[in-house]
Order: C-alpha cells, then structure tokens, then sequence
C-alpha cells in the first residue's frame, strides 16, 4: 500500500467511526462531563462570593459592635458627666435658694422692726402731742383766769397787730 | 519514573518482538520494505515471527466488485499460490485467491484484478481500521465513564481516579484552546475539538505499542480528521469569513483577480497542512525508531545496540511527548481555523 495515496477503504471506515465517536462521546461523556464542570465552576463560584460576602458580614458586624461597645461608652460618661454637672448644680442652687431664703427673711425681719419702730415712734409723736396741747390749755386756763391777764393779752395782741 | 521504566518495558518488548524479523532482512533493500511494512497498513495483524512461523491476527477483507460484496478473512491468502502478473505496468509477485466471485491478486497488501478497469473497492477492515476501532472502544469506555462519574457524584464531590487525570486535560482543552482562541461562541466546538483532541493522542499512544498500527501515521486518517475540520469550518463559516475571501477588504480592485484564487486555494491548503503535518510527524517517528534497531541488522553486529538502543529509548520517549504534542498542535489549528470562520468584523 502506498505511503501517501489515502485509502479509499480506510477512509470509509473512519468516517463511519469518526462519526459514532462524535455521536457517542457527544452524548454520553462531554455533554455530561462539560455540564458537570460548569456545574461545579458556578457551585466554587458562588460559595467563593457568599464567603467573601459572609467575611465583609461578619467584618460589619464586629465593626458595628465595636462601635455600639463606643457608643455605650460614651453615652455612659456623658451620663455620669452630666449626673455629676446636675448633682452639683442641684447643690449649688439650694444652697443659693438658701441663701436667698435667708436673706429674704433678714430682709422681711428687718422691714417689719423698721415699720414697728416707725409706727412706734408716731404713736409716740401723737401721744407727746395731745399730752402738750392738755398741758397748754390748762396753762392757758391758769393764765387768763382774771379779767386784768385777759385785757393785758388782747392789748398786747393789738399792739403787734399795730406793728404789722 | 513510571513513565520511564514503562518506556523502558515497552522499548525492550519492541525490541524482543522486532529481533527475529528483522533476522530475515539484512540487505538494506529488504529493511527499507520492512520497515515501509511497518508503517503501512495491511490487511492483516501481523505480531511477531518466530523461526518463520509468522504470528497474525487474521481480519475480515470486504471487497465490493461488479458481482457485489464479497466477505472473507484474511488467512485464506495463506493457500493462495504465488504468480507474476502485471500490475500498475509492472510485472510483480502476487498471491492469487481464486473465489467464487472473483479472482483476487494481492500484491504489498494491495488488492486488485486481473482487468485493471474492473470495480474494485476494498472496504477491508484492516489492520488500521482493527486498532481504531480498538482505540475507539477504549475511548468510549473511558470517557462514558467519566461522563456517568459527573452523573452519579454530582458536582460536590472532588473527581477521583481516571476523572481526575482527565479532567485537567478537558478543561485545557475547553479553555486554553476552544475558550482562547475561538471566542465567546466556542460552546458549540468543543464536543468536536475535545474528541479530535483524544482521538488523535490515544491513536498516538497505541501506535507506539509494540506490533500496533500506525494509525495516525496514515494520510488516509489524516485525510479524514482534516476534511471533518474543513467540513465544520466551511458550514459554519460566517458572511465575515467568506467577505475576506471573495472581497478582501482594503485590497484594491486590480488585484483581485490574483487575492481571490489565492484565498480560494487557502480554504483547501489549510486542512492540507493539517493532514500531512499529522501523517508525517508520527510516521518520522515510526521510521527513526525502526531504523535505529535496523542500524543493528544493517552492521549485523550486537554491539550496535549499545548506541542504538539508547537511542531509540530516548525517541521512545521523545514520541511520547511528540504523541500528545501533535494531538495538541492539530486541535489548536482546527480552533483556529474554527475562530477565523466564526470571527466579526472588526
């Protein structure tokens, strides 16, 4: 047979067989084989992206609680803070209300013995007033008893009367 | 190491089995026919010959002549007589087996008739068309079965055994030559590239088994993987593809006369390329190989075997490579050819 003549038979047969290869590793081992493969690809894939997405999960997750530990912790101090800003502040107006209270009542204590002193002293004024008018009249009754004190009186209030 | 001292094993069986026949044929005339015998098709299986006693495997002739089919096997050559006819202008020995529907010569494991005219077709099994359908069987029953491992276990188990030698060599061939260079549409080619790919190497592997066939070192089979490619290429080759051919762009017109036949002629010279870069790579192999045990006979002298036998060992080993270097370089040739039929303008 020659080397590089193809044979007519040869290539008969081999087509015949090429072809139910073709047909049979077709149907029974690539469509299998490649469908699995893209299978598992896709499968890998997907769990590769749902544990990255489960680690950036996670990593928001600690990050969250770390910054809600922060948040707490904040919070508490401003919490103690402003207790201890209003504690004091507490103390600082009751003492100042105290102060006041007691100034206040000094005050009052002092306006109502200023008022008695004052009323005090007018009753005294009234008193030394009418005591002086009493004290006058009967004078004056001692005084103009007799008719001669009585002429003496008018002519003197005549004569300045004169004057004026 | 395995694959070494396999080598080694199968080198030594080469080698064992070679010896008494190459005692036959020390003239130079006698090993150049012996060792063109060997890469050759024939109509029978011929192993090994032992003291004269020729050891083969008888396979079926089918011929086809004016009188219709005629089956028999081969052995009935064995009491065929010996004559000298004429054939292609030349007067040659041939066996003559006188049938009922015909009288066959056969000369070279060539068949023919005494009328030269007649109808003849040999759709022999032959010793080719016997070891392909051996590597086609040992094909079908490993990847079936890779195919029902995917089936049985799923996809959420790691492939085991035989699934996992191949698997690698699948997906390479998926995404390194459909994928790379075929385009986004390649899906539809790899069921064929995949079985080009396995047929060609497990072709290979067998036909560097000691008395195998030389299966992809025949043009006829070359001829074929190559006209399926050119087949696949030119049906499924788009408006693109043949635009390049009959109007390609930016050449001006005067020179068309000359670009269209020369685009014509390279749809066909592709494949032609495919076809003996094949045949020729496995049949040098073949023949460097045989002729370095030649050497041996040719010097008659067993000293010749300390360089000779290396040597061959080391292109044992160099084909084994060359085996699935070839299976690769013919896969990739046909995605290409495949993405330039398939390719969008750009």
């Amino acid at each position: 047979m020659d080397l590089v003549t193809p044979e007519l038979g040869l290539i008969f047969w081999q087509t015949v067989i090429f072809i139910l290869l073709l047909v049979v590793l077709g149907r029974f081992a690539w469509k299998p084989i490649l469908q699995g493969l893209r299978e598992r690809e896709s499968s890998i894939a997907s769990a590769l992206k749902s544990a990255e997405e489960a680690k950036v999960q996670m990593a928001k997750i600690t990050s969250d609680n770390e910054k809600l530990l922060d948040e707490a912790r904040a919070e508490k101090d401003d919490i103690l803070k402003k207790a201890t800003q209003t504690a004091k502040k507490m103390v600082e107006e009751a003492k100042d209300d105290a102060k006041k209270e007691a100034n206040r009542i000094v005050e009052e204590a002092r306006q109502a013995i200023e008022n008695e002193k004052k009323a005090a002293l007018s009753e005294i004024k009234k008193q030394v007033a009418s005591l002086s008018l009493e004290i006058a009249e009967k004078v004056l009754q001692k005084k103009l008893a007799d008719e001669p004190s009585q002429k003496a009186l008018v002519e003197d209030l005549l004569k300045d009367t004169n004057l004026n | 190491m395995n694959w070494i001292s396999l080598t080694k094993k199968l080198t030594f069986v080469l080698l064992l089995l070679s010896t008494h026949h190459f005692t036959f044929a020390k003239e130079e005339q006698d090993i150049k026919e012996l060792i063109f015998h060997h890469i050759s098709d024939s109509h029978e299986w011929h192993l090994a010959t032992i003291d004269e006693a020729h050891i083969t495997i008888p396979l079926p002739i089918i011929l086809y002549t004016e009188n219709g089919l005629d089956v028999f096997m081969s052995n009935a050559f064995h009491h065929a007589t010996t004559v000298e006819v004429e054939h292609e202008g030349e007067e040659v020995e041939a066996l003559k087996l006188t049938r009922d529907k015909a009288t066959y010569y056969m000369t070279h494991d060539k068949i023919f008739l005494e009328e030269h005219e007649a109808l003849l077709l040999d759709f022999s099994i032959t010793k080719n068309v016997a070891s392909m359908l051996i590597s086609v069987l040992l094909l079908a029953i490993t990847f079936t079965y890779i195919g029902s491992q995917y089936r049985k276990t799923g996809v959420n188990t790691a492939p085991k055994g035989v699934q996992s030698f191949f698997e690698p060599i699948i997906t390479f061939v998926r995404d390194d030559i459909a994928k790379e260079i075929i385009g986004p549409k390649y899906e539809k080619y790899v069921p064929y590239l995949l079985t080009v790919f396995f047929f060609i190497w497990f072709n290979n592997m067998l036909g560097l088994m000691p008395g195998a066939a030389n299966v992809t070192g025949n043009i006829a089979v070359t001829f074929t993987l190559a006209i399926f490619t050119w087949i696949i290429t030119t049906v499924t080759a788009n408006k693109n593809y043949w635009g390049h051919i009959f109007a390609p762009p930016g050449v001006p017109a005067w020179l068309l006369p000359i670009m269209v036949p020369v685009e014509l002629i390279g749809i066909f010279t592709k494949p032609f390329s495919l076809m003996i870069r094949l045949f020729a790579n496995i049949t040098a192999g073949h023949i460097i190989i045989l002729s370095l045990i030649a050497l041996i006979f040719i010097f008659d002298s067993v000293f010749v075997a300390a360089a000779s036998v290396p040597f061959a060992i080391i292109m044992n080993c160099l084909e084994l490579f060359v085996a699935i270097l070839q299976a690769y370089v013919f896969t990739l040739l046909t995605a290409m050819y495949f993405g330039s039929a398939i390719e969008e303008h750009h």
